[in-house]
C-alpha cells in the first residue's frame, strides 16, 4: 500500500534536512508503529506523507497503492484517503465544526466521482460515529476544535477519520495529552477501523499506545533513517532498555 | 500688495457650490434652516474639502479622492428591495425622499423634511467641528429621511429598515432617532444603490438612547461601484443604554463613515462591531471618535477587514476618557486580511486618557490567511479555493454570529457570502 524509497528531505524555509534516506513498506491490513526519540523526524514524516509544503522532497519517492504521491497537494492525497491524525490539531473559529466535516466529506466524495451526502444521512453517521466515540454533539455545534480539551481534540480527530475512511491512517503522537480512560476510547475508535484493505501508522514515543493498539510491525526512526525494523517485541524492548542499544549497534 | 494664496476650487467643490447655487429655493427650510445652510456652505467653501493636512482625515485625502460630483437628478422609478429581515417593517427612501410609510405600534414617524420646512431641524444643521466635512455637505443639502421616536418601554417586535435607494445623481438624507427610556428596538439602516451611475450620498443619523434603551442597530452599505458614500452618525448614549452597533461596509467606491459616540449616562455599554468587505480599486474609511464621559462605562470595538484587489481601507479610532469616567473599560481590536499584494489597510487607534483607574487597550493585526489553518483544511480534502473561501468568511461571519438572533445572523451571512462569491 505504501512504499517509501530512500526519502531525502527538508524544510523548506532553511534548507535543513530532517528526512535522509528513508525506507519504509507498509502493506494492506498492517499497523506500523514508528517509534523513535525526539528529533528523529517523526512528525515530519507524518506531514510529508500528507503533503505539507513547508518540507521539500529532494530525493526518493513514495508511493501510494503504486503511484508516486509527490506532485500532489494535501487535499489531493486526502481525497485518494490519505489521513493524517495531527498531534496537536489546529483551532479554527468561525468554522463550525458540523460544516466543516460535511464539506470535507462532500469534497472527497466529489474528487472521487461520488454523488454528495444528504443532509440527513451526513446528521446520522456524524451521530453513530460521536456516540462510539463518547463525543457529546453539543460540541460538535462549537467552532472546529475551538475551546476543545487536548482529548476533545484527539477524539474528534480519530471522528474525522472514521467519517471520511481512508485507506491509510497515519496517528501522529495520538496518545500524547490523554488520560487512560481517553487512551482506551481512542484507541477502541482505531481499532474499530481496522480492516483488511486499510494500513494504519501509529507514530509514538512510548509503548502505552502499543498495549491497547496492536502493531504488526515496529520500525525505530533516528536521525532520518530506520535504523531497526522488528515486531512488536520490539518496542517492549525498546520499552524497557530505551534507544541508546540501538542507535549504538546503527552508529 | 498683498500676496494671497488661494486655493483653486477642485471639481468637485465647484460642483458642490454650483448644485447649491442651482438648488437654492428649491432646498426645503424655513429663514433658520436657510440661514444654518447658507453657514455650512459658506464654512464648506472656505475651509474646502479636507486634505490630509487635516488629521482625521490624514488617510482618506477627500479632496484629492472626490473627483467629481454628479449634478442633482429627478429619482429614477425604483422597486421596493425585499427587507434585510423578512418581515420589518419597512421605512423607504428613494433617491433621498422619504416614501409614505406606516410607523408600528410604540413608533412617532415623522418625514424629515416636515422638520426642515417648520424650522425645528435648524439647531441640527451644524458642523461637530471644524474637521466636519460630512457635518457640512449634509446640512447644506439635506432634503429628507426620517424622524424616529420610539416610545418608553416600547418594546419593537420586529426590524424597522430604512431603506435608503437611489439611482445616479446626489442624495442627502438624515435620520434623527430617540429611543425612549427602556424600549428595545433593532433598526437596519440600509443603503443600496440602484444604478451602475455614480451617485454622491451623505447621510446622517443622530441617536440618542435614553436611560435602559437597548438597540441594534445595523448599517448596511452596499452602494454602487461608482458610488461615493459620506456617513455619520452622531450618537449619545444615556444611563445604562446598550447599544449594540453593527457597520457592514460591502460597496461603495469611496466610502467614509463617521462613527461620533458620546457616552453620557453611568453603566451605558457599546458594542461596536465592522466588517469591511472590500475589492476593486476602492476606498473605504470608518473612523471612530469615542468618548466616554463618565464614570462606570464599557465598550469593545472589533473591527474585521477582508481586502481583495487593488482596495484601501482604514480604520481610525479615538477613544477618549475623561477625568471624570473612572472604571471605564473599553477595549479596541482591528484584523485585516490582506488578500492581495496591491491592497492596503492603515489602522489608527488613539487612546486618551485622562481618568487614572480605567482599562483600555487595543490591538490590531495584519495577516494572510493562516498557513496552519489551509493545511489543516486542506489535509481533509477540501481543495485550496474552498478552503480560502472558508477561511475567510469564517473570519468575519465569526463577528456577525456575535448577534445571536438567529434570523439576523443568517440574513447578514447571506449578504457577505454573496459578496465573497461575486468578489473573491
Amino acid at each position: 500500500m505504501l512504499e517509501i524509497k530512500n526519502l531525502h528531505a527538508r524544510i523548506a524555509e532553511d534548507g535543513t534536512e530532517i528526512i535522509r534516506g528513508l525506507n519504509l513498506t507498509v502493506k494492506p491490513g498492517e499497523v506500523a508503529a514508528i517509534m523513535g526519540p525526539n528529533g528523529s523526524g517523526k512528525s515530519t514524516l507524518s506531514y510529508i506523507l500528507s503533503g505539507r509544503d513547508d518540507y521539500e522532497v529532494t530525493e526518493g519517492d513514495i508511493l501510494y497503492n503504486g503511484e508516486s504521491i509527490l506532485d500532489l497537494d494535501p487535499a489531493e492525497r486526502a481525497a485518494k484517503g490519505i489521513f493524517l491524525a495531527f498531534q496537536y490539531p489546529v483551532e479554527i473559529p468561525g468554522v463550525a465544526t458540523m460544516q466543516f466535516l460535511k464539506v470535507a466529506m462532500n469534497e472527497q466524495r466529489k474528487a472521487r466521482g461520488e454523488d454528495e451526502l444528504k443532509t440527513p444521512d451526513f446528521m446520522r453517521l456524524v451521530k453513530d460515529a460521536a456516540a462510539k466515540l463518547q463525543i457529546n454533539t453539543d460540541m460538535l455545534k462549537r467552532p472546529l476544535n475551538v475551546g476543545f480539551s487536548g482529548g476533545e481534540k484527539k477524539r474528534a480527530e480519530i471522528l474525522q477519520m472514521a467519517l471520511l475512511e481512508p485507506s491509510l491512517c497515519i496517528l501522529d503522537e495520538t496518545d500524547s495529552g490523554l488520560d487512560i480512560d481517553a487512551l482506551k476510547i481512542v484507541a477502541d475508535g482505531v481499532n474499530a477501523l481496522k480492516s483488511p484493505d486499510r494500513a494504519t501508522i501509529v507514530i509514538t514515543h512510548y509503548q502505552r499506545l502499543l498495549d491497547y493498539i496492536v502493531p504488526d510491525t515496529v520500525h525505530v526512526l533516528y536521525k532520518g533513517q530506520i535504523i531497526k525494523s522488528g515486531d512488536k517485541e520490539l518496542a517492549l524492548e525498546l520499552e524497557a532498555n530505551g534507544y541508546a542499544d540501538i542507535i549504538g549497534e546503527a552508529a | 500688495m498683498n500676496i494671497q494664496t488661494t486655493n483653486r476650487l477642485t471639481a468637485a467643490e465647484s460642483a458642490l457650490i454650483e448644485a447649491y447655487n442651482a438648488q437654492l429655493g428649491d432646498l426645503p427650510g424655513d429663514g433658520d434652516v436657510l440661514v444654518a445652510r447658507d453657514r455650512l456652505l459658506d464654512e464648506l467653501k472656505k475651509a474646502g474639502l479636507p486634505t490630509r493636512r487635516i488629521e482625521s482625515w490624514h488617510y482618506t485625502d477627500l479632496r484629492n479622492l472626490l473627483r467629481a460630483v454628479p449634478a442633482a437628478q429627478a429619482a429614477p422609478t425604483l422597486d421596493l428591495l425585499a427587507p434585510v429581515v423578512a418581515g420589518s417593517d419597512v421605512l423607504p427612501v428613494l433617491q433621498g425622499v422619504a416614501s409614505a410609510a406606516r410607523a408600528p405600534e410604540g413608533v412617532t414617524l415623522r418625514r424629515f423634511a416636515e422638520s426642515l420646512l417648520d424650522g425645528s431641524a435648524a439647531a441640527s444643521l451644524t458642523a461637530t467641528g471644524e474637521d466636519d466635512a460630512i457635518g457640512r455637505i449634509n446640512g447644506s443639502f439635506v432634503r429628507d429621511g426620517f424622524a424616529l421616536t420610539i416610545a418608553d418601554n416600547a418594546e419593537l417586535e420586529r426590524p424597522l429598515e430604512i431603506q435608503a435607494q437611489h439611482g445616479a445623481g446626489q442624495v442627502h438624507t438624515r435620520f434623527p432617532v430617540t429611543f425612549g427610556t427602556h424600549s428595545k428596538a433593532t433598526v437596519i439602516e440600509r443603503h443600496a444603490s440602484a444604478s451602475a451611475d455614480g451617485a454622491l450620498v451623505s447621510t446622517i443619523s443622530e441617536l440618542t438612547l435614553n436611560d435602559g434603551a437597548e438597540v441594534t442597530w445595523i448599517v448596511l452599505q452596499q452602494q454602487g461601484a461608482a458610488d461615493s458614500h459620506l456617513g455619520q452618525m452622531r450618537i449619545n448614549l444615556g444611563a445604562n443604554a446598550r447599544l449594540r452597533l453593527f457597520v457592514i461596509n460591502a460597496g461603495g467606491k469611496l466610502v467614509r463613515q463617521e462613527l461620533r459616540v458620546e457616552v453620557t449616562g453611568e453603566g451605558a455599554d457599546l458594542t461596536l462591531r465592522g466588517v469591511n468587505l472590500l475589492g476593486g480599486d476602492t476606498h473605504t474609511d470608518v473612523t471612530l471618535v469615542l468618548g466616554h464621559n463618565v464614570p462606570h462605562t464599557a465598550s469593545t470595538e472589533i473591527i474585521r477587514n477582508v481586502i481583495f484587489d487593488r482596495a484601501r481601507g482604514v480604520f481610525q479610532g479615538m477613544i477618549r476618557v475623561a477625568q471624570a469616567a473612572q472604571k471605564t473599560d473599553a477595549r479596541m481590536a482591528c484584523n485585516t486580511l490582506l488578500l492581495s499584494d496591491e491592497a492596503d489597510f492603515s489602522v489608527k487607534p488613539e487612546l486618551e486618557i485622562f481618568a487614572d483607574d480605567v482599562l483600555c487597550g487595543h490591538g490590531a493585526t495584519v495577516a494572510d490567511i493562516d498557513r496552519n489553518h489551509l493545511y489543516y483544511m486542506l489535509s481533509r480534502g477540501i481543495p485550496q479555493n474552498k478552503a480560502r473561501a472558508m477561511l475567510v468568511y469564517a473570519f468575519v461571519a465569526e463577528i456577525v454570529e456575535e448577534l445571536e438572533d438567529e434570523v439576523l445572523v443568517e440574513a447578514l451571512e447571506s449578504i457577505i457570502s454573496a459578496w465573497l462569491e461575486k468578489h473573491a
